[in-house]
């Protein structure tokens, strides 16, 4: 050894859920060469989704014994409940995509390495969730983008796949070096990459309200807006949803947005408590303008991607309610309702993919009429997460959206709460749309002819769809579980 | 098994009948019949709560209660009050009557139709026991989504507009009732209707009326109902007009007049003058309307107009009218529309002009139009009038130019009814009146007949109601019920 490098004790158990997704990866990666062509779909799957449950019950384990959050590996990594539970919630997602993937008409040519990204994507969220520095915040979010804009391209058949991942890689590129000067201007003011350290200098030199940290702090709440796809950072969402093959674009609205809403909140209260003043607002100028920007843009899609990657922006508007909100109960709001969220929004596009198969073309509101007679259990359920995004009871949907709005009136902004339920009330229109379309309209008025024979028994994306729909009313009735396991990991973060 | 039980039995057995049709693959006969089993069954269950009910008790009776998450002190809160039990027992007769309705008329998809009624009940069955704010707003919303798909899916060629205008109207009115419902339980730090305090702010307030007062509807937030009550089949309007409106002025009575005495008495006037209104509008449009369907619309308006009236008289009279009159209205419009349906089976329309001369031959349905039409026109003897007079002699207490108001649209309600019953029964044989139309089906009969029944067991004894609805005074049971 000519240089000696100190490195700095490793806690494996904590790195655990990562590593069982980059296991699986690379595992996928062998295949991709070895295995004989025919058995690649399913064993791929398999495997990816094996990494996705090992990484399920790895941070479930690490939930359970780490009640004290603190830092490890250099306090490079924050061992907690929060990014464990966070941890799970993406792998849910991935596990629930994998289903929504496995009968997508891809080449077979690319599909290990696709399982590969996808498990990859996963373990960069994983990792991003417990990033306790600006280097690891950085490190992850590149990680996992990396995966998706591949992701987003992958499928060279789909008209538009390109399109998307390009989009996506420019767009996100600019959010990357957002987020990165962001992180350097606060670096600069302080001189701490450790979001802990970040507020005690900021607390030590009364650096509250420094030009330079306050810059800082703009860019990388733009940075992750980008991610969140908050509005105004919204653009590429509807063209790379749209673009992007549907089981990436349901991972990507569920798993992204989970990652991205709870670094933002941890970031904000960890890094800059002092400034809470000033993000609280912009946090909430930005939640309205995301509700405004998403459910106005939403009446009038079409399509029905377009219409739920518009939807998805109203819905990072609620959470960032939550956010807003700067307490714990806004913590837990947007935790509990990461889980029915995510449930509805990988459900709904698995649906759209069900669709998209059955009839060869994007699926708009006008061919879907019928579609709730014809496919029941797929038309039950697309009708029951439309509901949850409206938040209407018997969902989970409701309890979050009652949560968000309990944590702004906690905060004491009533204004806040009023401005989510009129978003509500222009959301109705799109998503009973749906519900209309499905199964008011008969499908003889289309004269569309679905592609012949009776549709497809995809048993493995009717059974993803309806856990999708256990969660998603589930969620309803197991509100006691699920809030306590998320006031928990809220509470390790020092609101 | 314990008495709160039986309470949520009232709510989970007709949901569990409704996923029962969903799973089991029954033909069409089998699942209609099921339905209508399990609709009977659940008018059963609710005579079981009326026997254990202690009418002398003014509390909460067979009630159970269950937390749901407790960091924001939400719970699953169900039980009876006197008034809440005929609301219910309102509920489930005329549920079974239309499901039974439904299941003699016939209907596609009948797995999915006799699923949404039954869920229907239980929601609104809900809604009537619900103790907590907001469990309270669950039931209601969870009444909504069966309704929007019964009217959408099984409604007339113009469901679609009738929806969207019926959903945007409830949906304004209960999200303003959300936010209310989330300042009100966040503030008391309880979201429990019987042990938290009045309050009195008057935006709460507000917030509850507006939900209230669209779904009832009071004037003039009505332009929804014309379209839902005419493009929806006979037996969902039925529903709508005879069931869901009570529990709008339920609502009023069980939280808006309960909760808010400062800003009850504070906007007392205004809700008085909107619902005279209502109540002279309602009926002078009942009385120009040119269809079976809209007559008894808009008599629904006027009704409810003269409901709200009664409820917000807050006196004794008032009150035991306001309740007597929600289970009369809800009897008599329910058996209306159910006849409507039946006229427009025979003669593909419900124009009054191309109709007429029905009674000739057809004794059962003269008879039965004829007994609803006088019951519903107040006659001094019926259920109505009883009703009616109550609540006129009620809001005269608190001013007597309501009452004269009142006594007005009594005779307005005389002319429309009679309009419509010589339009249908009399005159000339209308040019849409098939020589061969039948007279009532047994069937018909067997729906439409408990109906009239029970108002003319109601004519004879209003007290049955009335003295069995609050204990005592009323307005000290609804102080009670406030405290």
């Amino acid at each position: 050894m000519i240089l000696a490098l100190d490195t700095p004790p490793i806690d494996w158990f904590a790195l655990a859920p990562t590593l069982a997704l980059l296991t699986a990866g690379a595992l996928n990666l062998i295949l991709a060469v070895l295995w004989p062509r025919s058995w690649k779909r399913p064993t791929t799957a398999v495997v990816c989704a094996l990494g996705f449950a090992g990484a399920i019950v790895a941070a479930a384990l690490l939930f359970s014994h780490s009640a004290d959050g603190h830092g490890v590996i250099a306090d490079v990594i924050q061992r907690d409940r929060l990014g464990a539970l966070t941890a799970i919630i993406i792998a849910g997602a991935g596990l629930l995509a994998i289903g929504t993937s496995y009968s997508e008409p891809m080449a077979d040519d690319h599909i290990a390495e696709y399982y590969a990204l996808l498990a990859w994507a996963g373990a960069g969220m994983v990792f991003l969730a417990s990033a306790s520095t600006l280097l690891t915040l950085f490190l992850g979010l590149e990680w996992f983008s990396i995966s998706l804009y591949i992701l987003c391209a992958i499928d060279r058949d789909l008209a538009g796949s390109l399109e998307a991942g390009l989009k996506y890689l420019i767009i996100g590129g600019f959010g990357s070096a957002m987020l990165l000067f962001g992180s350097a201007l606060v670096y600069g003011a302080t001189g701490r990459l450790e979001f802990g350290e970040i507020a005690n200098v900021v607390q030590a030199q009364n650096l509250s309200g420094d030009a330079l940290l306050v810059a800082g702090l703009a860019l990388l709440i733009g940075g992750l807006g980008f991610k969140a796809s908050a509005a105004p950072f919204h653009m590429w969402t509807p063209d790379v949803y749209e673009g992007a093959p549907t089981p990436v674009t349901a991972f990507m609205s569920a798993a992204t947005k989970t990652v991205a809403l709870v670094v933002t909140l941890r970031i904000l209260v960890t890094a800059f408590p002092q400034e809470a003043r000033l993000w609280t607002v912009t946090i909430a100028v930005i939640a309205c303008a995301s509700l405004a920007v998403g459910n106005l843009a939403a009446l009038v899609q079409k399509g029905l991607k377009r219409m739920l990657a518009y939807s998805s922006i109203s819905h990072a508007g609620f959470m960032l309610i939550a956010v807003a909100s700067d307490n714990a109960l806004g913590g837990r709001a947007l935790l509990y309702y990461l889980i029915p969220y995510s449930a509805m929004s990988v459900g709904a596009f698995a649906v759209v993919a069900a669709r998209e198969r059955e009839l060869n073309r994007p699926v708009t509101l006008d061919n879907l009429a019928g579609f709730g007679w014809e496919r029941p259990l797929l038309g039950i359920s697309m009708m029951t997460f439309m509901l949850g995004f409206a938040g209407f009871p018997l969902t989970g949907g409701f309890v979050g959206k009652f949560y968000v709005f309990a944590a702004a009136y906690e905060h004491g902004w009533i204004w806040l709460v009023i401005v989510g339920l009129a978003a509500t009330a222009v959301s109705l229109y799109y998503y009973l749309g749906v519900i209309r379309a499905m199964y008011m309209r008969p499908a003889e008025e289309l004269q569309l002819a679905p592609v012949g024979g009776s549709p497809p028994r995809e048993l493995v994306l009717q059974s993803t769809v309806t856990a999708a729909l256990v969660v998603t009313v589930g969620s309803f009735f197991a509100v006691q579980p699920l809030i306590h396991v998320a006031k928990e990991a809220a509470a390790s973060l020092p609101f | 098994m314990s008495s709160g039980w039986l309470t949520t039995a009232l709510i989970l057995f007709p949901v569990a009948g409704a996923i029962l049709l969903w799973v089991l693959p029954l033909r069409p006969f089998a699942v209609g019949s099921t339905a209508l089993l399990f609709a009977l069954v659940e008018v059963g269950l609710w005579i079981d709560s009326v026997a254990q009910f202690d009418f002398s008790q003014p509390g909460l009776q067979l009630d159970q209660r269950t937390s749901w998450f407790s960091d924001l002190h939400v719970s699953y809160h169900v039980g009876f009050y006197g008034f809440s039990i005929w609301l219910v027992g309102l509920t489930t007769v005329v549920l079974a009557a239309a499901i039974g309705y439904a299941f003699w008329a016939g209907r596609e998809r009948p797995r999915a139709f006799y699923g949404l009624m039954l869920l229907l009940t239980g929601a609104i069955v809900g809604v009537f026991v619900a103790q907590d704010l907001l469990l309270f707003y669950v039931f209601w919303e969870a009444m909504l989504v069966p309704l929007y798909v019964l009217v959408g899916v099984w409604g007339g060629a113009g469901r679609l507009r009738a929806t969207l205008v019926f959903v945007i109207y409830t949906m304004a009115g209960s999200l303003l009732m959300l936010a209310s419902i989330i300042v009100l339980g966040l503030s008391q730090g309880t979201f429990d209707l019987v042990t938290s305090g009045t309050n009195g702010s008057d935006w709460i307030f507000l917030g509850f009326v507006a939900a209230f007062a669209v779904k009832a509807p009071l004037f003039p937030l009505h332009a929804w109902l014309p379209e839902a009550y005419r493009e929806s089949s006979p037996e969902v309007a039925a529903v709508l007009s005879g069931v869901v409106s009570k529990a709008a002025a339920y609502g009023f009575l069980r939280i808006a007049i309960a909760k808010f005495p400062g800003p009850v008495s504070e906007f007392r006037t205004p809700i008085l003058v909107l619902a005279a209104c209502g109540l002279v509008y309602g009926s002078l449009l009942a009385f120009r309307a040119p269809d079976v369907r809209g007559v008894i619309a808009y008599s629904s308006l006027a009704q409810m107009g003269l409901i709200t009236l009664g409820l917000f008289a807050v006196n004794d009279l008032g009150l035991n009218g306001a309740v007597l009159q929600m289970v009369n209205h809800g009897l008599i419009s329910a058996t209306l529309f159910l006849l409507a349906g039946g006229i427009e089976r025979r003669t593909a329309t419900g124009e009054l002009a191309l109709l007429g001369g029905m009674a000739r031959g057809r004794p059962a349905l003269a008879t039965v139009l004829l007994t609803a039409g006088v019951i519903a026109l107040a006659v001094p003897g019926s259920a109505a009038f009883a009703g009616e007079f109550a609540i006129l002699a009620g809001v005269f207490q608190t001013g007597w130019g309501y009452a004269v108001v009142g006594a007005v649209a009594i005779v307005l309600a005389a002319m429309y009814i009679l309009r419509l019953i010589s339009a249908v029964l009399h005159d000339r044989v209308g040019s849409a009146v098939p020589e061969g139309a039948l007279d009532l089906r047994p069937a018909e009969l067997g729906v439409v007949v408990p109906l009239v029944a029970i108002l003319l067991v109601l004519s004879a004894w209003p007290a049955a109601i009335t003295e069995r609805s609050f204990v005592g005074s009323a307005a000290n049971v609804v102080g009670r019920v406030a405290k």
